[in-house]
């Protein structure tokens, strides 16, 4: 197989991808339920997942289906089937002025692909180091060497991070049964005097 | 080899792409959680699409730290979204105003 030949094959294998992976984030965008949106979502981690082991990141690239998928993207359907979704699809219509922020995005979006564009990027302007990559190369094994080495501190730090989401997100959402009697303050101070006090007349007193 | 501005001008749609859902936003909260879960998704490729051009990995450090905290933001934000439904009984951006001056 020549060097020409792999070459197209990647190429193809790229736009591949790469469109059906931007499909995906239209229908994302454009999901009027917000399940089928969810879905799309995930349809564009698979495709990028894709993407990034094309991109020598394969380690990346399956913690992104593992990780964000397997467990993000779950607890993002959970939730959307938590809720009730009549109260959620009671709001229909998109906002107004949408068409002037397709424009504003699309004037972003050329102003990005101006200055990004193969005329700045390429080999000649932007040289990578070399061409070759070796054949027994392991993202896994680079990424170790360097995270456990130079970040270790960094790692531990996130690990750390995690953990304090952990108990915020549990604390967030624990319903604790009354089980002493203590105040709660922000009842008390949210009565009105409507529900404490009645002015009556004398006609309602009993005679 | 994948040519680098291919990579990222694919990443600059995304991030276009979420962009435009957060501001075409269907009065619906969860649909902004996901249009920054594909904002960070774009900024992923875009550090290996570097850290793959460069042969660095450091680009691929980076995307796992911004993997934990894209991870652990998504959790607290889904959490709030609970409690903020338990609330209100609306997830509708729009008739979440209470602190508008």
């Amino acid at each position: 197989m020549t060097a020409t030949m792999s070459n197209l094959i990647q190429q193809f294998f790229f736009y591949f991808f790469a469109v059906l992976a931007i499909a995906s984030a239209v229908g994302v965008i454009l999901g009027r339920n917000p399940v089928r949106a969810i879905l799309f979502l995930v349809l564009t981690f698979f495709f990028t997942a894709a993407l990034w082991i094309m991109l020598q990141a394969e380690f990346l690239g399956l913690i992104l289906v593992v990780v964000y998928v397997g467990a993000v993207m779950t607890l993002f359907l959970f939730v959307v089937m938590m809720l009730d979704l009549n109260a959620i699809m009671q709001h229909k219509g998109l906002v107004k002025r949408r068409f002037l922020a397709t424009l504003l995005v699309t004037a972003i979006l050329a102003i990005l692909v101006y200055f990004l564009g193969p005329w700045h990027f390429n080999q000649q302007t932007f040289p990578a180091s070399s061409n070759m990559i070796a054949a027994n190369y392991s993202s896994t094994q680079a990424l170790g060497m360097m995270l456990f080495t130079h970040y270790l501190l960094p790692f531990e730090l996130a690990g750390v991070l995690l953990l304090v989401a952990m108990i915020a997100a549990i604390a967030l959402t624990k319903t604790a049964k009354p089980r002493r009697r203590v105040q709660d303050i922000d009842k008390q101070i949210a009565v009105k005097a409507k529900n404490r006090l009645r002015i009556v007349k004398d006609k309602e007193l009993p005679q | 080899m994948i040519p680098l501005s291919s990579a990222l001008i694919f990443s600059a749609i995304l991030l276009a792409l979420s962009l435009l859902g957060l501001v075409i936003n269907r009065k619906n909260v969860i649909n902004l959680l996901m249009s920054i879960e594909l904002l960070l998704l774009a900024v992923n490729t875009n550090f290996i699409a570097f850290a793959h051009h460069f042969h660095n990995v450091k680009g691929e450090i980076f995307v796992f730290f911004i993997l934990t905290v894209a991870a652990a933001e998504a959790a607290i934000g889904l959490a709030i979204m609970i409690v903020l439904f338990k609330k209100r009984n609306t997830i509708a951006v729009a008739e979440l105003d209470q602190l508008k001056g």
